[in-house]
């Protein structure tokens, strides 16, 4: 199987081809470019890689949380190329990819992920590792403010992400001693997605084109007028 | 050349097919209209998420409206300016990626100069030159058009829009949201003459425009109205009536002494209109006696054409790519883009 996977959500950018689980990246962090880098990358995994984007089986994306631009472009780009093949898309948590980039880097298998969201919150995802090497959400992600974020009250965890840049010293005080370490620079990579699309993919995970859209997570964007004028 | 057209700039999204050899194949159209009415106002990231929800199922229905597939597209054309920049970039992303991935040659579209082309897809469409108005809710401007790309700026609106203070006026007169076509209907049953709104920068030289003052007017007319008719119901409602009929007339007529100022200054005889107030039915029988009278014609776009479609982003698209203009590899979308920055093309 030939999977195409791409994130936009942060500061990184990245594309990834997976051919038969073999998987090649593209990876830059490079805010505000992301526009101008993505198709780029992902023309030239496929050159590398001999093949032409007809050739693609599966597309994969970090459908958020994270940057509002950022996710619409990753999910634009992917609608564009699902669409001109009608191939299937599988879109992927960004956080949960996030949680993976940190296991993979540690060897750590339970992940506390948080991305500063901005306006004092974070987009907030606990992730375990199952026996079979599953990536697996406990609880639900939600944007939430640091003083409420939802940190267990048991296990130890490993912290990843720009919302632990931010605003570490609060959330970490309910974690204590049970820290086992932090990432806070660690960003979804399209590597990790297409990993957690290959699995997500085999177990019907997978939308069509017109399906492939952000999940924002913050959905409270505009404040109604209270009264005309 | 069959080329497929984005429209994303604000709150519709329009998807269109033109070929240039049969011209227009089909076309489809998602207004946010509702979407924003409880705001009172567009939001754009509003605008931006309902884009990127619309894009591809609407691409599905004008292919099979027109008994086409994804193949046989060869050219992909999108709006990447001038406009809300999310909104914006929702349809180039999607529009440069399709047409990377079919191996065909992406445009980007100049949002006005789309408006301004729109009365090409008429049966009978305007020679260059000619002088074009393009009025809507973000614009209002004057330009001498020689040919696709042409276009010198005789004048604009130094402040707000005239869809816009059409828009603002409904707005403060309590008609809901969006106000302009409110208003205009409103103004069918105001009586002409109760009231006179002064015509703004039509007592000096120029071609440019001025609306935010007469949307005072309006407030301070609409205001003393209130105090006078207290308690009289019928009485206030035909005042307001009045008043949005007063406020047309002021704009329509400010419009048609700018248009025929234009069309003497460049010696032209054709005058296109365009833009979602081009719909307006006052200033199409204005202009148009005005026109005849200076012994030249107009053109205007259907209805639909008027607001922003996908049919005017496809055909302008299809004309600069058979120019052999096309986007590289890299997706952008600009908020500003002046349109006389565009690059002029040959037939």
């Amino acid at each position: 199987m030939k999977l195409l996977a791409l994130d936009t959500s942060t500061e990184a950018c990245s594309a990834a081809l997976s051919i038969d689980g073999e998987i090649k990246q593209h990876y830059q962090v490079a805010p505000r470019e992301h526009t101008h880098l993505i198709l780029g990358m992902i023309e030239s995994l496929l050159q590398d890689a001999g093949l032409k984007s007809s050739d693609i089986d599966v597309m994969a994306f970090g459908r958020g949380p994270g940057s509002f631009m950022g996710v619409r472009v990753a999910a634009g780009v992917v609608q564009g190329i699902a669409f001109a093949h009608s191939i299937p898309v599988v879109p992927v948590s960004t956080l949960a990819a996030m949680a993976s980039v940190a296991m993979q880097e540690t060897g750590q298998t339970q992940v506390l992920a948080a991305i500063d969201a901005r306006m004092k919150e974070v987009y907030w995802g606990a992730y375990c590792q199952d026996e079979a090497g599953q990536i697996v959400l406990q609880g639900e992600e939600c944007v939430v403010a640091p003083e409420q974020a939802p940190v267990p009250a048991q296990g130890e965890w490993l912290t990843a992400g720009t919302g632990w840049a931010s605003y570490g010293a609060i959330m970490r005080s309910a974690l204590g001693e049970r820290c086992v370490g932090s990432l806070p620079d660690c960003f979804p990579s399209a590597e990790a997605i297409a990993r957690l699309a290959i699995s997500a993919y085999q177990n019907g995970g997978a939308v069509t084109a017109a399906e492939a859209v952000p999940v924002y997570l913050r959905d409270n964007v505009a404040s109604k007028p209270k009264s005309a004028l | 050349m069959i080329v497929l057209g984005i429209e994303s700039s604000c709150d519709e999204t329009g998807i269109a097919l033109y070929d240039s050899e049969k011209g227009l194949l089909s076309h489809v159209l998602h207004s946010q209209i509702e979407l924003h009415a409880e705001y009172g106002g567009v939001v754009p990231e509003l605008a931006s998420r309902d884009h990127i929800r619309h894009l591809v199922p609407l691409m599905e229905q004008t292919l099979q409206q027109a008994g086409l597939t994804q193949k046989d597209i060869q050219g992909v054309a999108y709006t990447a300016g001038p406009g809300l920049i999310g909104a914006l970039m929702s349809g180039a992303c999607v529009g440069r990626s399709l047409a990377w991935a079919l191996g065909v040659p992406a445009q980007e579209v100049h949002h006005m100069e789309g408006h301004l082309l729109a009365p090409m897809l008429e049966e009978n469409p305007p020679e260059f030159p000619f002088v074009a108005l393009l009025v809507s809710g973000g614009h209002t401007l004057l330009a001498h058009v020689t040919g696709v790309g042409q276009y010198e700026i005789l004048g604009q609106s130094l402040d707000d829009a005239a869809g816009e203070a059409f828009d603002k006026t409904a707005k403060m007169l309590g008609l809901g949201y969006p106000g302009g076509p409110i208003l205009a209907k409103l103004a069918v049953k105001g009586v002409a003459g109760v009231y006179r709104f002064p015509r703004p920068m039509t007592d000096r030289p120029g071609l440019d425009f001025s609306f935010s003052g007469l949307k005072t007017f309006a407030l301070n007319t609409w205001q003393k109205l209130q105090v006078e008719c207290e308690g009289q119901t019928e009485k206030l409602e035909q005042g307001q009536a009045d008043v949005a009929r007063a406020f047309e007339e002021a704009v329509v007529d400010t419009l048609s002494l700018k248009c025929r100022r234009a069309l003497k200054q460049v010696h032209c005889k054709r005058l296109v209109i365009a833009g979602g107030v081009g719909a307006n039915q006052h200033l199409r029988q204005q202009l148009k006696a005005m026109v005849k009278k200076e012994g030249g014609e107009l053109y205007y776009p259907r209805i639909e054409f008027c607001t922003d479609n996908g049919a005017m982003i496809a055909y302008v698209g299809c004309l600069r790519l058979m120019a052999g203009e096309s986007k590289a590899l890299s997706i952008d979308a600009r908020a500003r883009w002046p349109i006389d920055e565009l690059p002029s093309i040959r037939d």
